[in-house]
């Protein structure tokens, strides 16, 4: 093959699939947790996907009315929601199977131990390994406040006001109440399973089996709702820039240095409490960290991408000298390794302790570079492989992401300070016996 | 300076953080007080252990019986409440003084009242404090320890093993009256991490920050079931038997037949559900081929990067970068080649194959010197000082097995000639040395 050995996973993360069960009452993050892992696992490489029996049920009962749906004495609403987890884990199996999933997560309340065990001899017929993710939280607050960002605006309620919304599904979760059997130390000790407590104060974690529910692990028990921001910019434009070259460790140009007192000035106007400034080990970041004047930490993993032989090259020169790689690259620009460089690929494998530490944290301002923030942005923002290497971040504009809902508020501020653009878009010949002329037509103009 | 920054990671910490240890004897403590300690030196967090019995038995010179131990033992009481107190000490010197980031006070701290002094203890200092409790109610596992560690100890030196024994379950007993395990509802605004039964469950509370959570991470993924690594470095090379440095060559004639051999050894090895590892690199694969087995590759097992450096000869280094050559002699550990790497970063980029190789049973790893040296200083608790210039010479597999508190390793030579790539530290590493002295300790190529 031409890559060789480059597009091989780095270590085989899970022989047989995958499925992975949340448990807990309505309001409880589930759906939450649900779509964050399922992004990080997907943005890691691990091809995972999210089956919402909530959705199920909406695709089913066109019109919701109201919580007597979820009466556990409501016969026909029983048996449509049996009817809908049915259908749910026939996808699982469609997708786990044909479809070449690795992880299916499936997002219900699967409150009932009863429920459970349906679902674990579900997976072994199918020979699936079973985690289960229970989120138990009794702080009114906190649901309160879930209900808020994420119930009132569900399909459910479209109809209602506010009050009427939430004195409903208030209702609805009592439904559950009485018949919730939660994970029980003795009683459920040969299942694998993590049991999240008031939103990550405790975890309790039971017979981790392999690497996939390890990491899983690790990366429930980093994440956490505190409300913040996280800002993504390149550094200042950099000479080599100016010059259309690619890579390289050089300086800010005035312009640059024009963006880093831009960006200083923006950052105070923001009043971000407690703020992070992280850059690459590369001069071009920290020159525009040091405009800023507040500390800030190096990352050897935020550098750009290692163009290898082609450091430092303008495109033009890579067709000059390497026409075949150039093509190759346009091809599969996510997985392309660069001889004696990296790809795309290689590049999130290094990030994800960044990311991983960018959970943990609360407000940050990333100072990176092209292919750094595109891998970056694509995570938060759940952008596919094939989407990731083309994603647009131009020089001198921040993007400030803020987590809302189950998802990410992008706010994009260009600090109006001129720059050349670095975006190379798909052309469309990626044929290895294409003209110069054909290869070279998507590059950004340059000194 | 040469290098502004070395390090390739924020280190993440503020105030100093103390690790304490909880548990019955014969629970592991010190076996986890110290495989942490290796684990958060090698990742470059300068960590400590305080083991209290090692103070107790340098204030009591010989151990008689369990009976020390016995709670209304009013004498014994106070000399080990002294020596608790004198480690805490110890603990506050290497903080203040010795730049530790990290101790971990390895002790039985069964009682509430135990830890709430040294809660009070670092609540002075500013310490963070975290708890690790191991909980262990199997009578095998706890016997299998004793077996291990205990017998052998300076206590029971002059005892007959059967005799040992039961004196040391009678010293389990005198502390089981008084033990008090974390509580879900008193202890909830502590930080801990229960280990029950060697890691079958954990109760995590309150994970503070990042270091925290990294350890966390690693308690989660060792475990003890016995299990052996084989190190070794792919077959010699083309670039090996130039004298060149890094590259992408294939193997020699020479390191095919290695290859070959190494497959004969592992097979003569009879290794239960062994996993080949290999970087992405020609020479590692090529070796792994001759093995016939499935093998998987890391990039991030790819051998240290030598930027400017790749492919050279050393008497080349000398000639094009003679300060260079220089400055890494000087401080080989956290030298970084101009677009390239130091050994620094390499332990980084190494360590969730560390992770990974805990999580594993047996391994075999066909990687390269640099990256050999790094896991090797890791499993044998090698300085940063010394790991630069530990011996990895070609065709010999180093056969590691955790016994005890540490590893066994067995050196096993497989018998097929190679060249030698070792360079030893030359005695003049001025700046302005001639190449003589630089090219010194050079090994002999082609």
């Amino acid at each position: 093959a031409i890559f060789g050995c480059s597009t091989l996973k780095q270590v085989c993360m899970t022989n047989c699939p995958t499925l992975i069960v949340t448990v807990g009452l309505p309001a409880r993050g589930k759906t939450y947790i649900s779509k964050k892992l399922t992004r990080y696992l997907n943005w890691i490489g691990v091809p995972t996907k999210e089956f919402n029996v909530g959705q199920y049920r909406r695709d089913c009962v066109k019109i919701y009315k109201s919580f007597e749906f979820f009466r556990p004495d409501n016969e026909e609403g029983l048996k449509i929601r049996k009817q809908c987890a049915s259908a749910a884990l026939n996808d699982v199996q469609q997708y786990l199977g044909e479809e070449g999933g690795q992880v299916a997560v499936f997002d219900a309340t699967n409150t009932t131990r009863e429920r459970r065990e349906t679902i674990v001899r579900f997976a072994e017929q199918n020979g699936y390994k079973v985690f289960f993710v229970e989120s138990v939280c009794e702080d009114p607050d906190v649901i309160a406040e879930n209900i808020v960002q994420v119930k009132l605006g569900s399909p459910d309620y479209t109809d209602c006001n506010t009050d009427e919304a939430i004195e409903d599904f208030m209702k609805r979760i009592k439904c559950y109440e009485n018949s919730y059997q939660t994970l029980d130390e003795d009683l459920d000790r040969e299942l694998s399973f993590i049991k999240i407590i008031d939103v990550g104060r405790r975890y309790l974690v039971n017979r981790v089996l392999d690497h996939i529910q390890s990491r899983i692990v690790y990366y429930l028990m980093n994440i956490h709702i505190t409300p913040r921001s996280i800002y993504l910019c390149r550094h200042g434009e950099s000479d080599l820039n100016v010059k259309g070259r690619i890579g390289g460790d050089s300086g800010l140009s005035l312009r640059g240095k024009e963006f880093a007192r831009y960006l200083a000035k923006f950052i105070q106007d923001q009043n971000i409490k407690d703020l992070k400034v992280w850059t690459s080990q590369m001069k071009r970041t920290i020159q525009t960290a040091e405009a800023l004047s507040v500390p800030y930490e190096q990352w050897k993993a935020l550098n750009e991408i290692d163009a290898g032989v082609c450091e430092e090259m303008m495109y033009e020169e890579i067709q000059e000298n390497y026409p075949l790689e150039f093509a190759l690259r346009d091809q599969d620009k996510y997985r392309y390794r660069y001889p004696k460089g990296e790809s795309y690929e290689d590049l999130v494998q290094r990030l994800e302790p960044v990311i991983m530490e960018l959970e943990r944290q609360e407000n940050v301002l990333v100072i990176c570079h092209q292919a750094v923030m595109r891998c970056l942005l694509a995570y938060f923002l759940d952008k596919s492989a094939d989407e990731l290497p083309y994603l647009k971040c131009p020089l001198h504009t921040v993007l400030k992401l803020t987590p809302v809902a189950y998802g990410c508020k992008v706010e994009s501020i260009s600090l109006n300070v001129d720059a050349v653009n670095t975006h190379r878009d798909k052309p469309e010949n990626v044929n290895i016996h294409r003209s110069s002329e054909d290869a070279l037509q998507t590059v950004p103009p340059h000194l | 300076a040469i290098q502004k920054i070395s390090t390739s990671v924020p280190q993440f910490t503020n105030s100093p953080t103390l690790i304490v240890m909880v548990g019955l004897p014969a629970r592991g403590k010190t076996y986890i007080s110290k495989k942490l300690t290796r684990y958060l030196n090698w990742i470059g967090v300068p960590t400590k252990v305080f083991n209290l019995g090692q103070y107790r038995r340098e204030a009591v010179q010989a151990y008689k019986t369990f009976e020390f131990f016995l709670p209304d033992n009013e004498e014994a009481m106070k000399i080990r409440k002294a020596c608790a107190i004198t480690a805490l000490k110890d603990i506050h010197h290497y903080f203040t003084q010795e730049q530790g980031q990290v101790a971990v006070f390895d002790a039985t701290n069964t009682t509430r009242d135990r830890r709430a002094d040294i809660l009070c203890f670092a609540k002075e200092s500013g310490y963070k404090v975290f708890f690790v409790e191991s909980i262990c109610d199997d009578p095998d596992i706890i016997e299998a320890n004793i077996m291990e560690v205990k017998l052998s100890s300076p206590d029971y030196q002059d005892c007959d093993k059967e005799e040992a024994l039961v004196d040391f379950l009678k010293r389990i007993e005198c502390y089981k009256m008084s033990y008090v395990p974390l509580d879900d509802e008193m202890d909830r605004n502590l930080s801990y991490i229960k280990i029950f039964n060697v890691g079958f469950r954990y109760l995590v509370n309150r994970v503070q920050d990042h270091i925290q959570s990294r350890i966390v991470y690693y308690l989660m993924n060792i475990h003890v079931t016995p299990r052996s690594i084989y190190l070794c470095r792919h077959g010699e090379s083309e670039l090996n038997l130039l004298g060149r440095i890094g590259g992408d060559s294939g193997l020699s004639p020479r390191g095919n037949k290695f290859a070959c051999t190494l497959a004969g050894f592992i097979q003569s090895q009879c290794i239960r559900n062994l996993k080949v590892w290999t970087s992405h690199m020609k020479r590692t694969i090529q070796t792994a081929e001759a093995l016939g087995v499935a093998y998987e590759q890391w990039k991030a097992l790819n051998e240290i990067d030598a930027g400017v450096c790749e492919e050279l000869t050393y008497e080349e280094i000398q000639e094009h970068y003679p300060e260079e050559f220089a400055l890494r002699d000087q401080d080989k550990y956290r030298y970084r080649y101009p677009k390239g790497e130091s050994y620094e970063d390499l332990v980084h980029r190494l360590e969730p194959v560390i992770m990974e190789l805990e999580r594993q049973e047996n391994v075999l790893v066909v990687c390269h010197q640099a990256v050999m040296r790094c896991l090797l200083a890791y499993f044998l608790d090698k300085s940063a000082e010394e790991l630069p210039y530990l011996k990895c010479p070609l065709h010999t597999v180093l056969k590691l097995t955790p016994v005890a508190y540490g590893c066994k390793v067995e050196s096993v030579f497989l018998n097929v000639e190679a060249v030698n790539t070792h360079r030893d530290r030359p005695v003049n590493v001025d700046v302005s040395r001639d190449p003589q002295d630089a090219l010194l300790t050079v090994p002999e190529h082609i």
